[in-house]
Order: structure tokens, then C-alpha cells, then sequence
């Protein structure tokens, strides 16, 4: 066996979650040789990484938001890497961006970095749960 | 955290499987070949994304088995240096040792288990790393250990001109000290990282 590239393309989580979720769809349909000694490899690996991935936001994501996510990180000039790492992470605060974006106190301003936290979080579906857990502590701050 | 690496493999069909669409069954076989499968200096293999290119099956004298040539991408798990990530930890290791904010956390990867491993404290602040909790870090380095089987004379020295040619054969069946093929040596001395529940209140 020859490995021809080791880094070919770079994949963000939602591709494998998306490829991962129809490889299990298909294995369902096809029925009778999924727990057969060879297959047992492909099924656990399939269950531990579906189970990590269910949990990251990128489950919630889908191809026409991460096209418009990226196009709207174009003006901001981000590395691959970064914009990569902002897709796979959803952001919600400033110490989080200057940990995924190199350098970024030289290469931010502080309105630039509300900026991309707000384009995160208009851009990428966030947690249903989370978000109605915050709204819940919000009213409960506002009566107290 | 992901990436597609392109492989070229000959992959043989045994006679019974040849009812099965060529595509599947190599499909199949590739996958019964590499999936969870930790190959050295490339990374972990989830599972086949795609076949590129397929050559011509042989038949050899002696083998009723069909050889084919199959150039293929595979979607591995290798994150990249300087990469963030989010784990969860499994265990600790002398816990209640306090030491200074230096210290990594060591991330071993087994074949099908997610270890965490850490080993001291934050000195500054009592801030205990709990079993199950969620930690983000940063990848500072990466060990692949070639864990196939020694012939009796010398030891295997693989170097990194031939990445690929071996594949970590399952921990059953070598009688030696079980030892990860693929740790992440991860950080957590950065603003940001550490336990998620010290920076999101």
C-alpha cells in the first residue's frame, strides 16, 4: 500500500458527519453483512466519531451555511486553517477567536473580533438547548 | 481534524464476492482494511470517501482471487499542529498534585478508545479537572509508534521515507506492553483553554 498524499484536502466535521450519517443509512438498507469479524472495525469507528460529532455544532449545519459562512469570512482575510477551525467551533466569546486566530491582537481590532463572533452566531445554528437555557437565566436576571 | 489522504492499494476480491459490484466489494475491503485502523505517520482511518481510479483486475496462477490496482482518497483523522480541540477526559492520574501551569495533558489515542490523561493540577487556581468533563486544548505534538511486529533479529526502524506500509495490527496479538500508535501531546496552558466550564460562565 502507497500513500500517495498524505494531505490532500483538509475536511471540515460537517463533511464527515454528513458522510458518516448516509454510510450508515446505506449499511442499514443493505441489511445482512454488517456484523460480520471485518465490518465490526467500520462499525465501531463510525459509532464513537458519529457520537463525538452529534455533539459539535457542526450537526447542525448544512452545505448552503457553510458556503454562505465562508463567503462572508472573505473580506476578513483568515488562513484556511482559522476559518476552518471557526466552522468546526462556533465561537461565542473574544478569548475563544484569539485562541482559533493566530496573532489576533495584531491582526484585529476589538469591533473586527465582535464582528466575527457575530457572524458566527448569525451564520452557524447554534445549540437549541443552550440557547434557551441562556434565555431562561436572562428572564430569571431581569425579575430578580 | 480531518483530512483526505489519497492512497493506491491492490486490493483482492476472493472468488466468492465476485456477485458483488466491483465497486462494493472493494469498497468493502478497503474499508475491512483500514477502518479504525491507525497507519503510521498518516493518522487515523475512519472510513473510504471516494474511488478515484480503478486498473485492471488480475488473476494469478494459483490464487482464484481477483487483484485489483485501486487508487483512492480516505478521510483520516490527523489534526493538524497548532490545531484546537475538544476532548473529554476519561481518567487522571495522580490527582491532587500541585504543579505549575506548565504542565501538558497527554491525549492517547488506542484503537478504540479516547483517553485522557493528565497529570497535575493548576497551582494557581484549585481548579480540579474532573472525570467526563469537557476540556479544549491545543495540539503541540504528535507520536506515531510503529507497533507491528519485530522479527526476531533487529528491531523495525521505520523511517519516515516509508510512511503507510505498516498498518497497527489489533493489541490482541502481539504478547508485548500494549502502547498507543498515535498520541496527541496536547496543551492547556493558554488563555482559553482547559476545562470549557472555567471560561464559559
Amino acid at each position: 500500500m502507497e500513500v500517495k498524499n498524505a494531505r490532500a484536502a483538509m475536511l471540515s466535521n460537517y463533511e464527515v458527519f454528513k458522510l458518516l450519517t448516509d454510510l450508515k443509512e446505506q449499511r442499514k438498507d443493505s441489511g445482512k453483512n454488517k456484523h460480520s469479524i471485518g465490518q465490526q472495525n467500520l462499525n465501531t469507528i463510525m459509532y464513537e466519531t458519529l457520537k463525538y460529532l452529534s455533539k459539535t455544532p457542526c450537526s447542525r449545519q448544512s452545505p448552503e451555511i457553510v458556503k454562505e459562512f465562508l463567503n462572508t469570512m472573505m473580506p476578513h482575510k483568515l488562513t484556511k486553517a482559522e476559518k476552518l477551525m471557526l466552522l468546526n467551533h462556533r465561537p461565542q466569546t473574544a478569548v475563544e477567536i484569539q485562541l482559533l486566530v493566530e496573532e489576533s491582537e495584531e491582526r484585529l481590532s476589538e469591533e473586527q473580533i465582535e464582528e466575527l463572533i457575530q457572524i458566527v452566531s448569525d451564520a452557524l445554528p447554534g445549540d437549541p438547548e443552550q440557547e434557551n437555557a441562556d434565555a431562561e437565566m436572562e428572564v430569571a436576571g431581569e425579575q430578580s | 481534524m480531518f483530512v483526505l489522504v489519497e492512497m493506491v492499494d491492490t486490493v483482492r476480491i476472493p472468488p466468492w464476492d465476485f456477485h458483488k459490484q466491483l465497486n462494493v466489494a472493494i469498497a468493502e475491503e478497503l474499508n475491512k482494511k483500514l477502518a479504525n485502523k491507525v497507519v503510521y505517520k498518516v493518522g487515523l482511518c475512519i472510513c473510504l470517501y471516494d474511488i478515484t481510479k480503478l486498473e485492471d483486475s488480475y488473476i494469478f496462477p494459483g490464487d482464484g482471487a481477483s487483484h485489483t490496482k485501486v487508487h483512492f482518497r480516505y478521510v483520516v483523522f490527523h489534526p493538524f499542529l497548532e490545531e484546537i480541540l475538544v476532548g473529554k477526559i476519561k481518567y487522571c492520574s495522580q490527582e491532587g498534585v500541585y504543579e505549575s501551569l506548565q504542565q501538558p495533558a497527554k491525549f492517547d489515542e488506542a484503537e478504540q478508545v479516547w483517553l485522557w490523561e493528565y497529570e497535575t493540577d493548576e497551582g494557581a487556581h484549585d481548579l480540579y479537572m474532573d472525570q467526563g468533563e469537557e476540556i479544549r486544548f491545543r495540539v503541540a505534538d504528535e507520536v506515531f509508534i510503529d507497533t507491528s511486529p519485530t522479527g526476531p533479529a533487529a528491531a523495525a526502524t521505520d523511517t519516515p521515507a516509508q510512511p503507510g506500509q505498516s498498518t497497527a495490527p489489533p493489541p490482541e496479538d502481539s504478547g508485548e506492553k500494549k502502547e498507543a500508535p498515535y498520541t496527541l501531546i496536547g496543551t492547556i496552558c493558554e488563555p482559553g483553554l482547559g476545562l470549557l466550564s472555567w471560561w464559559n460562565n
